[in-house]
């Protein structure tokens, strides 16, 4: 099990970073930065690699610095694999970003002073997914010095696996459901009982799990990643940070699916981009939507106010992949999530009426 | 609810109740002062429609500075009543307050509460601003807190502040950070004998919650408000 979550700590995305038109002061102007950025990190870490390329032309003043995507302006606290999944939804490599020294938007993002905000974020989120896992923070809050100091350390390098699994074993952060099930056939999914790992906690029924969830909807529909509809603003992004609660079945496995569907209204239907599962139905959206995985699953209200918002997904993504839906959740859970317990999941959906909420 | 078994938390449906109930009667003790009201949010599409998200309001209030009244605020968390002896004062939310930042202005308030679901009780959400509109830095909203309150900013455990994206707003908040939340509720409830028996109690969650929380930005809670009707 240790394979999966190296492949996710090692992930990194390819950058290629413009300093902003505006701070540039000399000709010719810089090129831009390349750097690989890992995965599991956080933009504002990379400062002190990129600042060194474009030091001597910036015009004179303090640095604030911030990034943006096509116009966009990042949000640092999202880690750098979930801003790319999210926001370039056909990859790009390198990714192009434009950095900005000067101008922060103050009024959109929140302040960061670096690397003290990006970890202070980073354990306030551990903070948060430990209550969800454990009902308290005690153990984070009562790591030693020189385990935080490791702790962050390891993240901030996104090196060091082993060290970082030594220190986050001690948390005690095992999460619900963490016994693979046998009764899995799927072909391309190895099954595997949980062994010695150090935080495998054995088999965990019931509890909650720590997710975050990007929702964006589209309403033409896509076959090609490459004719998906751009995201401009964070208002087109639904942030859904509420935690999936497991109820443990006997002999029924808790899929990525049903996590997923946990999170946002029964009354949608899957279908694959490649066509696999074809539950899709035409008509109307008071019907019970037959599903693969057992139509039991879906709940008592699938009378709608809205005659019209069946939604379809479109994307499942979670670090940089799109699982197969099938699989079980705590499988997904234990080698897809961030450092700070996280599971960053971001779902395309293809909607009818796709509304932007107001200012009104 | 039994008190002994119970973590201090609420569920999302509980919180609508509870905040119901706040509404109501702080019209009712407090007709001269503003309301809180609920803030209904709008939706995506996807959202399933008997979901009701939204968060309670109150806004460009002008908070009174407890300075000088220290001596009358909770202690954390043995005493769980407000001895507010002023009845009259109590009701008056919007008075005058001497303001502490460089700039010498009024200060106005806009305070949401927000349930988390990951935490499971409500999350005070905070901004301060002039009368133009410009927020205060941080430091100047540090000095304009009830001195009591900055200090125990520094010392308590049970309560921060930080920096974060609003969760419907999507802008920059304060907030106050809710992860002693639940045990320091659980102490509330338990050292209240008549709160503990009473079956009603979710409905005064958060009217004691309120009480406690409140204090860091001083914001006076009347005192009809804790009495059980």
């Amino acid at each position: 099990m240790m394979e999966a979550q190296k492949y996710v700590w090692e992930g990194a995305i390819p950058l290629q970073i413009h300093l902003h038109e505006s701070e540039v002061t000399t000709l010719p102007p810089p090129l831009p930065a390349l750097i690989l950025a890992p995965r599991i990190g956080y933009l504002p870490l990379l400062i002190p690699h990129i600042k060194p390329h474009f030091n001597s032309t910036l015009p004179p003043g303090v640095d604030t610095v911030w990034f943006e995507y096509k116009g966009l302006p990042l949000k640092w606290y999202i880690p750098t694999g979930v801003l790319f999944d999210l926001l370039c939804v056909e990859p790009e490599r390198p990714w192009n970003l434009t950095v900005h020294f000067r101008g922060y938007p103050g009024n959109i993002l929140i302040p960061c002073e670096g690397e003290d905000s990006v970890k202070w974020s980073f354990i306030n989120s551990l903070k948060e997914a430990s209550y969800i896992i454990n009902g308290n923070c005690k153990n984070v809050m009562n790591m030693s010095q020189p385990d935080q100091v490791e702790l962050w350390h390891s993240v901030f390098n996104a090196g060091n696996l082993e060290a970082y699994l030594k220190v986050s074993s001690k948390l005690k952060l095992g999460t619900a459901g963490h016994e693979y099930s046998a009764n899995l056939n799927s072909g391309s999914f190895v099954s595997r009982q949980s062994t010695g790992d150090t935080d495998a906690t054995g088999q965990v029924k019931t509890g909650r799990v720590p997710v975050r969830l990007y929702v964006w909807g589209v309403s033409e529909d896509f076959d090609d990643l490459e004719d998906a509809p751009q995201i401009d603003s964070w208002d087109k992004i639904s942030y859904i940070n509420r935690p999936v609660e497991i109820h443990g079945e006997e002999g029924k496995c808790f899929t990525l699916l049903d996590a997923v569907k946990s999170l946002l209204p029964e009354h949608f239907q899957y279908k694959s981009l490649t066509n696999e599962e074809s539950s899709k139905e035409e008509g109307e959206d008071e019907q019970k939507v037959p599903s693969e995985e057992g139509g039991e699953n879906l709940s008592e209200d699938v009378e709608s106010c809205y005659p019209s918002d069946n939604a379809e997904v479109k994307l499942v993504r979670i670090q940089g992949i799109e699982p197969k839906l099938e699989i079980p959740f705590s499988w997904v859970v234990h080698n897809l999530m961030n450092p700070e317990h996280f599971l960053h999941i971001c779902v395309c959906l293809k909607v009818s009426q796709v509304k932007i909420p107001s200012d009104g | 609810m039994d008190i002994s078994s119970w973590d201090g938390t609420i569920s999302l449906a509980e919180f609508h109740v509870a905040a119901r109930a706040l509404v109501e009667k702080w019209k009712r003790v407090s007709s001269a002062s503003p309301p809180w009201s609920w803030v209904s949010c709008p939706k995506q599409p996807w959202v399933a429609s008997h979901e009701v998200e939204g968060y309670l309001s109150l806004e460009n209030i002008i908070l009174v500075s407890i300075k000088e009244e220290h001596d009358e605020l909770l202690s954390f968390p043995q005493k769980e009543e407000t001895s507010c002896s002023d009845k009259e004062e109590s009701i008056d939310i919007a008075t005058l307050v001497q303001s502490q930042s460089d700039r010498d202005e009024i200060c106005y308030y806009d305070l949401h509460i927000v349930y988390s679901a990951s935490y499971r009780v409500p999350v005070l959400y905070f901004r301060v601003y002039y009368s133009d509109g410009e927020p205060l830095e941080f430091e100047d909203i540090k000095k304009h807190l009830p001195a009591h309150s900055a200090k125990t900013l520094l010392d308590s455990k049970w309560t921060f502040i930080t920096q974060e994206e609003h969760p419907y707003l999507k802008r920059p908040w304060y907030k106050l950070h809710p992860c002693g939340t639940g045990e320091w509720m659980k102490l509330l409830f338990q050292g209240d004998v008549s709160l503990a028996r009473n079956g009603a109690a979710i409905e005064v969650y958060l009217i004691s919650w309120l009480s406690f929380v409140g204090q860091v930005v001083g914001l006076r809670i009347p005192y009809e408000m804790l009495n059980q009707l």
